[in-house]
């Protein structure tokens, strides 16, 4: 296989704590919100990934930090061979222009006082990619391309005319227009009624066959990575538990939390089967990450061993690897 | 029967002209029964979910209709005589349950207000939210926390634990999962589940028809502003007659179904000025010039229990 657009090595994200005043006269040593706690994945040229979890489980941070949004505590961020982890601001804005952000809330990105056709354009004149004539022009092709026609009706359009998945829209338009090799959507189609994201999804879809688009896809639903990702990661308190091909991971999940997460989606054609595993509880604190896997307080798989030692990862099919003492294969 | 909608219409007059929310919407719920309101943003499942307990908000109003419950029309009845009704007979959960609770009491103070509104004593309410709080599988602990110490779970539970303090006779549940991940989703299921096992009626409101389909009994399609389909969840999913109840069924990405998912073409349309005809005819593959834009299909019972409005019912079948 040829190089991969991107290479995460090891990155982790760390938070201080703001101590008490307490805290800091007993000199107690300070304290750390772990939300990315050593990540490790590559991403080939036309590939999506889709890195799912819960809320809290770092999915977001490690997104942003990738981008640079957020600078990383430790790792490595290697893009089309330059590592660009240490990369000045200066030095960055090429690259910002090649990679590119879809956030979930449309209602939050977009500026309620610019026109969309003017959103769009923007980036454009932010790179000095076109003079002001040409960013229309090329703003209203895309306003075509992403469905909002007729375009020159939109492009005079303020966000708060247009529907959730309207806006969606703009912002992928927005984030289209400079060609970039590599998106990170957010939650892209969270906010959206189910029965238009299917709408949404086809749109990424055509761009990453235009593009050769590659996409790391963050999703708290699974239903919708089976839909969109060559591959799967799933995420769990600030590490990767399980990543490997979509079908694979889908139809054999080897982590146990992974399995939870396939049974807790509503589904019709499974309609009132029994559940086979049930985890409870909700994703503890990131900054007290259990002891051994962090997994174990909500596994019913759990042992002596999964409560002291920590599981690396380790493959277990070809190219799927998972991090668990005890693996579901 | 413990709750028969008749005709009811909702009108939202705003500034820039009247929203229909809700235009002649009939049914009924069965003593212990799970009926699940399926539809995209405006379709006006929520506005319906209000009108039940009377609480639409302005600019909306009730142009007209009926909501008997247990023999009475609630939208007949006086201020007081609601209030009484409200949080002991019909209990209402909602989306964001911070719309429910006062971010700056104590969660436990709010539970016991809800009882101790409706004559129960402070000591005996303060008991029975221990009971309420272990029901919903929370600490009881959590009594002395503020809202903002709680996760999104936790609260929709501790509202929960609230609308159960009666054992109401009707949960009118307005996306009460939709903001939650889908562990948690599939707990606060399981806690609606059991109040309907305590025999509490059902009306849950959601845009996910898969989420419908695992424990409702009925399922009600509504589309800008009309209820399309009624039936049960087997009619709805194995026999859906509306060209639009299919659409929505196929527009679902479900991880046990092999295939590609649709989408559905198109918009909403805006409620102030609604399409002519079945208002659903612009997005509708069968839909015939002359007929479908033109005359307004009647809501019909088609076979037991399974009602629909379509000049074409399941005609995609040829």
């Amino acid at each position: 296989m040829s190089e991969p657009l991107l290479k995460v090595e090891n990155l982790k994200k760390y938070f201080p704590v703001r101590r008490s005043i307490l805290e800091t006269l007993r000199k107690e040593p300070p304290r750390y919100v772990k939300a990315v706690d050593g990540v490790s994945f590559e991403i080939a040229r036309g590939e999506v990934l889709a890195l799912i979890g819960e809320s809290g489980c770092g999915k977001t941070t490690a997104g942003r930090t990738i981008l640079r949004l957020i600078e990383p505590t430790e790792g490595k961020i290697i893009f089309d061979g330059t590592e660009i982890t240490k990369l000045s601001h200066e030095a960055l804005r090429p690259f910002r222009r090649r990679m590119q952000i879809i956030f979930q809330d449309p209602y939050a990105s977009l500026s309620p006082r610019m026109k969309i056709g003017d959103a769009i354009a923007h980036p454009l004149l932010v790179h000095s990619l076109a003079e002001k004539e040409e960013a229309r022009e090329m703003a209203l092709k895309m306003l075509k391309r992403v469905g909002l026609t007729p375009e020159d009706e939109f492009y005079d359009r303020y966000p708060h005319h247009l529907s959730g998945g309207q806006r969606q829209r703009v912002v992928i338009a927005r984030a289209m227009i400079l060609k970039p090799e590599f998106v990170v959507a957010d939650e892209a189609v969270s906010m959206i009624d189910v029965s238009m994201r299917a709408s949404i999804l086809e749109l990424l879809e055509s761009f990453r066959k235009e593009y050769n688009l590659s996409q790391l896809f963050i999703t708290h639903d699974i239903a919708v990575g089976k839909l969109i990702a060559d591959r799967i990661a799933v995420m769990y308190l600030g590490k990767i538990v399980e990543i490997g091909p979509t079908e694979e991971v889908l139809k054999h999940p080897a982590h146990p939390y992974t399995a939870a997460l396939i049974e807790a989606v509503p589904s019709i054609a499974r309609r009132k089967k029994e559940k086979k595993i049930r985890i409870t509880g909700e994703v503890p604190n990131a900054a007290n990450v259990p002891p051994g896997c962090r997994f174990h307080p909500r596994c019913p798989f759990a042992d002596e061993k999964c409560r002291s030692e920590e599981p690396k990862l380790i493959e277990v099919s070809h190219n799927h690897f998972v991090a668990c003492h005890h693996p579901l294969i | 029967m413990l709750l028969e909608v008749k005709n009811l219409s909702i009108y939202y007059y705003t500034l820039t002209g009247v929203v229909k929310g809700a235009e002649g919407v009939s049914f009924s719920i069965d003593r212990g029964e799970w009926v699940t309101f399926v539809g995209e943003s405006g379709s006006g499942k929520s506005t319906v979910a209000h009108a039940i307990m009377n609480i639409v908000p302005s600019p909306g109003r009730i142009v007209s209709g009926e909501v008997v419950f247990q023999d009475r029309d609630l939208l007949k009845l006086s201020k007081e005589e609601l209030r009484e009704i409200r949080g002991k007979e019909i209990s209402m959960i909602f989306q964001d349950p911070m719309t429910s609770l006062d971010p700056l009491r104590k969660v436990g103070d709010q539970v016991i207000e809800v009882m101790t509104v409706h004559g129960i004593p402070e000591e005996e309410a303060r008991e029975r939210a221990k009971e309420l709080l272990e029901k919903v599988n929370l600490p009881p602990d959590r009594l002395d926390y503020y809202p903002h110490q709680l996760s999104g779970g936790q609260r929709q539970r501790i509202s929960i634990a609230m609308a159960m303090a009666f054992n109401p006779k009707l949960l009118i549940a307005d996306e009460p999962t939709t903001a939650l991940d889908v562990i948690v989703q599939d707990s606060i299921m399981d806690l609606i589940e059991a109040l309907k096992a305590e025999g509490t009626s059902i009306y849950f409101v959601t845009h996910d028809i898969s989420l419908a389909a695992e424990r409702s009994d009925k399922i009600a399609v509504m589309y800008a502003g009309k209820l399309v389909e009624f039936g049960t969840v087997e009619q709805i999913l194995e026999n859906p007659l509306h060209p639009y109840t299919k659409a929505l069924i196929e527009a679902v990405p479900d991880l046990w179904k092999e295939g590609k998912v649709r989408a559905i073409p198109g918009y909403p349309p805006d409620l102030r000025n609604p399409p002519s005809g079945c208002r659903f005819h612009p997005r509708c593959p069968l839909a015939k010039a002359g007929l479908c834009d033109a005359e307004e299909p009647e809501f019909e019972e088609v076979e037991k229990g399974h009602y629909v409005a379509c000049h074409f019912p399941g005609g995609w079948r040829g």
